[in-house]
């Protein structure tokens, strides 16, 4: 293969995209359909890299790396498995009232860690159920299975369950303590999970709880930016990911003249602003080092010891300008962000896998890199694998950079397009959208 | 080493007999009382005094009536103590980060508690001179000790003694509210009343509440070098302030290597063959810590109990205080109260603040409203968390616009030089107008710093004025004019952008 400096910017991006792509097919049970968080040992399943992997089918397909047979396959295995799924609710199940524990055991499908019954995971998961049932529209009994089967999972899911009595959408439920008791605070990934709460014809959240959210946004001018705030970068993709976001707006953008994707811009702006001013003095942060964002990075902690002196974050949420920082940068947060700014991406991009080739194994992203914490050789740590998250968000990024693909066919979902009307949103796509025969 | 010893009294020295002859002297013999007083205060804390002071100045006749302390909490076991304590905290911690500075981290840096404690309470009876009685009572205040309670709607007792008043102001304050948990009370507790006490460092330290008393002295006695826990049940710390405020306050207890246990409960405290046991649970997490000491830092209860104000037909709720309305007058026009015992906003300033409007309604028929005081305060962690005026929440659920301008410290030149540049200022102001809502500050020395937009505040003074106002440099307050300087270069019109380059080029 020829060096990655070589090649066109298409060509570039069509071997970073495949490459996450190959995430899907190595990390996938095909017994389930189920994909694992992360390519390391015993790796269990997130619901929401399921979500990606569903929406990564349709994209290999259309690309020519995948046969939708095989695709179509694929889908159905996960989709029946989160039919038949033991939705009980109990501490060894796989879901309730619609929803699914965040990570479940890829052999069995039931719920391991101890981990909470997640509505934004949940979210994700049925946003790329719901584009697989968008892009299989062929008149066979399998696609038609298919979609009936992605209905069927969304119209369970009870949403108006998961507000409890709070005027916002909670974060979790645990069998064993009841709902995690604190709701969505601040702008964050979660305009796909009220658009999907509100468009459900079954169970939709009550209207104001979407005012109730946004009215914890914080609206401000920092490095000379306006932008809706929110310090990870990945909260800045994820939902427009799935949603076209561009020329739609809310009442809270239409108030500031702004939408969610110039948003996502302004965001990527004061990345590169704060790398620049590099607060901490870390290595290699400046104009095309930057992406702090939820992903790996090395770790100081040591298991059992409390009260040590903590630098270093481990996986976590770093975000921008009041951190955590701790010198740690997110490869596949940049390369995500091509949409909003393609050429402040495509260069940080070069730039990086110039500087650091250690980032990239496979033609893949490492979740994370900290330049300042390295071996004594100089070499900068460099998370081991790869993460789903990450491998999801890149493939369906590029894929809208290259052609908005996925936004097209969300753009047909009667079930969103009915969520952003009742959050508010106008204009746009949104105008002609019913026209053009949603389903 | 022997066991922690967790009774604690104050040490009877020469600073303690000096503090109580100026705060409560047991020869103390109250005077006689004249037919009937203009005003009677009581309560003799920061409030208190601060009436008292204002109502002397008029020329009206007071009397004060205080059952234990003048000074009240601020000066006896609030504000001061923990500030003198706070202050040498962080100067163990400055010097363990010495190396931050460029400096020689000292060998073998030891505390040496007792010292550090007997400073706090050395400054505590310095700074007791002020509310002495002797300076009360030259003033021209009658000075009474005792329990009080109402005899009627213009009647008061102070122990057998009959006083009545034509106006009466309730300032009693309030005290630590202990949390109902099994086993606490047996195994016994330290609040922020006796806390000041300590002569030793308990080794290990569990703090119950994350509020601005439970952080300040979790991570002071961190600094002091106490392996110390804070537990608090909700996810962030200090639940009023924005959550970018208390995240970065949690980081720094982190990088202080405080034990920070947030969404988490404590269910127990066992005490077992002479160990102190803490029973937590977070979500379905069970988990036993053990510790030498246990702080409550959790809210604070109104002292309204044994005051007879139902005599007096003054409304009160046990956990919200003496009702009042917006003029501080109570459910008998001629009782007002003032200070923590009837407001939300329990700081020293706006207990004096809340007197003076009392003063002047009360005597003088005023009509100063309590909702018109502009209110600063600040959390002394480091960084120190300051705030005045709106949260952007409350605008946005008033529907009021609003849009924030925010300046890292990092972009400030002293912030740098000083290696204080974690924090921001954040200026809220009406969208579309230059009129500050509020402020937040999250810096080094942000109490310090919040003044200034408390000046703009109150003075209606705008981002485009602030902008102007030249500020020494390089100092951190100059934070706050970058943010107004922020706000100016959005005001640049295309068309001013237009003509400047018309002119430029021609």
């Amino acid at each position: 293969m020829s060096p990655l400096s070589a090649v066109t910017d298409d060509a570039l991006l069509d071997r970073l995209q495949c490459a996450a792509f190959g995430y899907f097919v190595q990390n996938m049970n095909p017994r389930n359909g189920l994909v694992a968080d992360t390519s390391h040992d015993n790796s269990p399943v997130s619901i929401a890299v399921v979500g990606f992997a569903l929406s990564s089918w349709p994209v290999a397909v259309e690309r020519g790396w995948l046969e939708r047979a095989e695709a179509v396959r694929r889908s159905l295995a996960a989709l029946r498995f989160f039919r038949d799924s033991d939705q009980s609710g109990s501490p060894t199940a796989t879901g309730f009232k619609g929803f699914y524990y965040h990570f479940l055991d890829i052999h069995t499908g039931v719920r391991v860690w101890q981990s909470e019954l997640s509505m934004i995971d949940t979210a994700l998961l049925i946003a790329g159920v719901l584009t697989a049932s968008l892009y299989f529209t062929a008149d066979t009994p399998d696609e038609a299975e298919l979609r009936e089967l992605a209905d069927f999972l969304y119209r369970r899911i009870d949403w108006r369950w998961a507000q409890g009595d709070g005027g916002t959408i909670k974060q979790g439920w645990k069998p064993e303590s009841g709902f995690l008791h604190y709701g969505w605070e601040g702008y964050s990934e979660a305009i796909v999970l009220y658009v999907l709460a509100l468009g459900s014809p079954t169970h939709p959240i009550t209207g104001d709880c979407y005012t109730a959210w946004t009215a914890t946004y914080q609206w401000e001018n920092l490095y000379d930016h306006d932008y809706l705030y929110a310090g990870p970068l990945f909260v800045h993709q994820f939902s427009h990911a799935w949603i076209d976001l561009r020329g739609i707006r809310d009442s809270f953008m239409r108030e500031k003249g702004f939408d969610y994707f110039e948003n996502s811009r302004s965001a990527v702006a004061i990345q590169r602003r704060y790398t620049q001013l590099n607060p901490h003095e870390f290595a290699g942060y400046d104009e095309n080092g930057w992406g702090l964002s939820a992903g790996d990075g090395p770790n100081d902690e040591q298991p059992g010891v409390f009260n040590e002196e903590r630098r270093l974050f481990g996986y976590a949420a770093r975000g921008v300008p009041y951190g955590p920082d701790d010198g740690t940068l997110s490869p596949p947060a940049v390369l995500a962000s091509l949409p909003f700014a393609p050429e402040s991406v495509l260069e940080a991009m070069r730039n990086l896998l110039m500087r650091y080739p250690q980032i990239l194994t496979d033609d893949r992203l490492c979740s994370g890199f900290n330049p300042s914490v390295g071996a004594s050789d100089g070499q900068p740590w460099v998370s081991a694998g790869h993460y789903g998250l990450d491998q999801g968000v890149v493939l369906m990024m590029i894929e809208n950079h290259r052609s908005g693909f996925i936004w097209q066919l969300t753009r047909g979902c009667r079930y969103l397009s009915d969520g952003l009307q009742r959050a508010g949103f106008e204009g746009g796509w949104l105008r002609q959208g019913h026209a053009e025969g949603t389903r | 080493m022997p066991p922690f010893d967790a009774t604690v009294t104050t040490p009877q020295d020469a600073c303690e007999n000096k503090r109580l002859a100026d705060v409560h002297p047991q020869a103390w013999v109250n005077p006689e009382p004249v037919d009937r007083y203009a005003l009677i205060i009581v309560g003799a804390g920061s409030a208190g005094i601060a009436a008292a002071e204002l109502a002397i100045a008029m020329g009206v006749k007071v009397a004060m009536v205080e059952r234990h302390l003048i000074g009240g909490t601020c000066l006896n076991t609030g504000c001061v103590p923990s500030k003198a304590l706070i202050r040498t905290a962080r100067l163990y911690a400055e010097m363990r980060d010495a190396a931050r500075y460029g400096a020689k981290v000292p060998d073998n840096i030891e505390v040496d508690f007792a010292a550090v404690m007997a400073r706090v309470r050395r400054i505590r009876s310095h700074l007791s001179g002020r509310s002495s009685v002797r300076r009360l009572a030259a003033l021209g205040v009658d000075m009474f000790f005792g329990n009080v309670r109402f005899a009627g709607p213009d009647t008061l007792m102070v122990n057998e003694q009959k006083l009545r008043f034509a106006k009466a102001m309730i300032a009693t304050g309030t005290r630590p509210h202990v949390p109902s948990i099994p086993g606490l009370r047996e195994a016994g507790f330290l609040t922020n009343a006796n806390v000041f006490n300590l002569t030793e460092l308990p080794p290990r330290l569990l703090v119950i509440g994350g509020g601005p008393v439970g952080c300040e002295l979790a991570q002071a006695f961190r600094h002091l070098g106490a392996n110390v826990t804070i537990v608090q049940d909700k996810p962030l710390f200090l639940e009023r302030e924005e959550r970018d405020a208390a995240q970065i306050l949690s980081d720094a207890f982190a990088r202080d290597g405080l034990e920070v246990r947030l969404n988490t409960q404590v269910t127990g405290v066992r005490m077992e063959n002479g160990h102190k046991l803490v029973d937590l649970i977070s979500a379905d997490y069970r988990s036993t810590i053990e510790v030498d000491a246990i702080l409550t830092g959790v809210g604070r209860v109104p002292n309204v109990q044994g005051l007879d104000l139902e005599t007096a037909g003054v409304d009160y709720d046990a956990a919200a205080g003496i009702a009042i309305d917006d003029f501080l007058c109570t459910s008998n026009s001629r009782i007002y109260a003032a200070g923590d015992v009837c407001l939300q906003e329990q700081y020293t300033d706006t207990a004096a603040a809340s007197a003076r409007i009392v003063v002047h309604n009360a005597l003088m028929r005023g009509r100063k409203r309590l909702s018109k005081l502009v209110i600063p305060w600040c959390t002394y962690t480091d960084p120190e968390i300051s705030h005045v005026g709106m949260y952007v929440r409350e605008a946005n659920r008033q529907g009021i616009p609003v849009k924030t301008f925010t300046v890292p410290m990092h972009q400030i030149d002293r912030a740098v030089t000083d290696s204080e540049e974690i924090g921001f200022v954040k200026i809220h102001i009406r969208d579309g107008t230059d009129t500050i809502l509020g402020a937040t500050i999250v810096a080094r020395h942000a109490g310090e710093m919040i003044n200034e937009i408390t000046l703009a505040m109150v003075a209606g003074i705008g981002l485009r004025t602030l902008a102007q106002v030249i500020h020494a440099y390089p100092t951190q307050a100059e934070a706050i004019r970058e943010a107004a300087k922020a706000y100016m270069r959005t005001r640049v019109t295309q068309r001013l952008r237009a003509r400047l380059q018309r002119w430029l080029a021609g």
